[in-house]
């Protein structure tokens, strides 16, 4: 899979998950400054794309350098799952952008 | 400006602005001229960024097609700079309808559009434009029919959204500048759509 951006820091390691794939975001709360929205966290959704790698926002907030760099994709989650009292189309769908640390296979 | 006027006390913020300012200069970390120039460049970017980027993808095909693959590519092409801006394009069509939200803070594509309007940054928004994308959209006057399906990207970490609106009907043959008139920022944002009827006449 071709990264939509390419990458200028040393990355971590090569990207574990493909396009389309089935994944689900881990559901736990560590301390600190966190990308990954509370609210997406334990659900499933699907990789829409691999933007890049780029330095972990974790390790950033600490002021390190947040090196090797950490894949980043798009993922993509049915608003229905989200939200099982969701008012709007079956299709309709949310999507959001979640470091491959927060994510593993659904 | 004018001279006259109330004294006001500097905000809390204020005052932290001037003191880190100052003190960067008189460190030489920094020159006054060095802060006026980014001043004035982030005053110089407006919706019209984002509007001409619109336009041209509206009347060239290729370059539509680059935006959605390179849009910081495409937007260097057009002589827009948008140093180390991760821009992601997303299209409307007759099936889909995008809309940009960021709910952890408020990351917006700022070469492109400019300082993000209040209501961007709001709690309100931030927090319902995830949940009930459809009734927020219709505050803002945009009802669509629910086989449109609606497409919400929340901008968490590192890329910036600009929605490519689709074209009106009724404007063929318009000059690239006339489209461009119609496209205002928030159709770029996904909470509106251009509409024909209240644009400049052409020149």
């Amino acid at each position: 899979m071709q990264p939509q951006f390419v990458t200028d820091y040393p990355v971590a390691a090569p990207p574990r998950f493909s396009v389309g794939e089935k994944v689900r975001v881990r559901k736990t709360a560590p301390l600190g400054h966190i990308r990954t929205p509370f609210y997406i966290r334990g659900h499933a959704g699907t990789i829409e794309r691999l933007c890049g790698s780029f330095p972990n926002p974790e390790e950033l907030a600490q002021m390190r350098d947040g090196l090797p760099a950490q894949p980043l994709y798009r993922v993509r989650f049915r608003q229905k799952d989200v939200w099982p009292d969701y008012r709007g189309s079956d299709t309709d769908v949310l999507e959001i952008e979640i470091f491959q640390h927060w994510l593993e296979k659904a | 400006m004018s001279d006259q006027g109330t004294y006001k006390p500097l905000s809390y913020f204020q005052l932290m602005e001037v003191s880190l300012r100052e003190l960067l200069v008189e460190k030489g970390v920094l020159t006054e001229a060095q802060v006026e120039e980014t001043v004035e460049d982030m005053r110089r970017r407006t919706p019209e960024r984002g509007a001409k980027v619109v336009a041209r993808a509206w009347v060239d095909p290729a370059f539509r097609q680059r935006l959605l693959a390179d849009g910081p590519g495409a937007c260097e092409s057009l002589g827009i700079d948008v140093p180390k801006l991760r821009l992601v394009v997303v299209e409307n069509t007759p099936q889909v309808h995008n809309a940009i939200v960021c709910t952890l803070c408020s990351c917006y594509p700022r070469m492109l559009l400019g300082i993000p309007p209040d209501w961007y940054k709001s709690r309100n928004y931030r927090s319902r434009m995830v949940r009930e994308p459809r009734a927020v959209l219709s505050e803002f006057g945009l009802n669509l029919p629910a086989e449109v399906q609606i497409r919400v990207h929340d901008s968490t970490a590192d890329m910036r959204y600009m929605v490519l609106p689709m074209r009106p009907a009724g404007t063929e043959g318009w000059s690239e500048e006339r489209l461009a008139s119609i496209v205002n920022r928030d159709a770029m944002i996904g909470v509106d759509i251009p509409k024909i009827g209240k644009e400049p006449p052409p020149a």
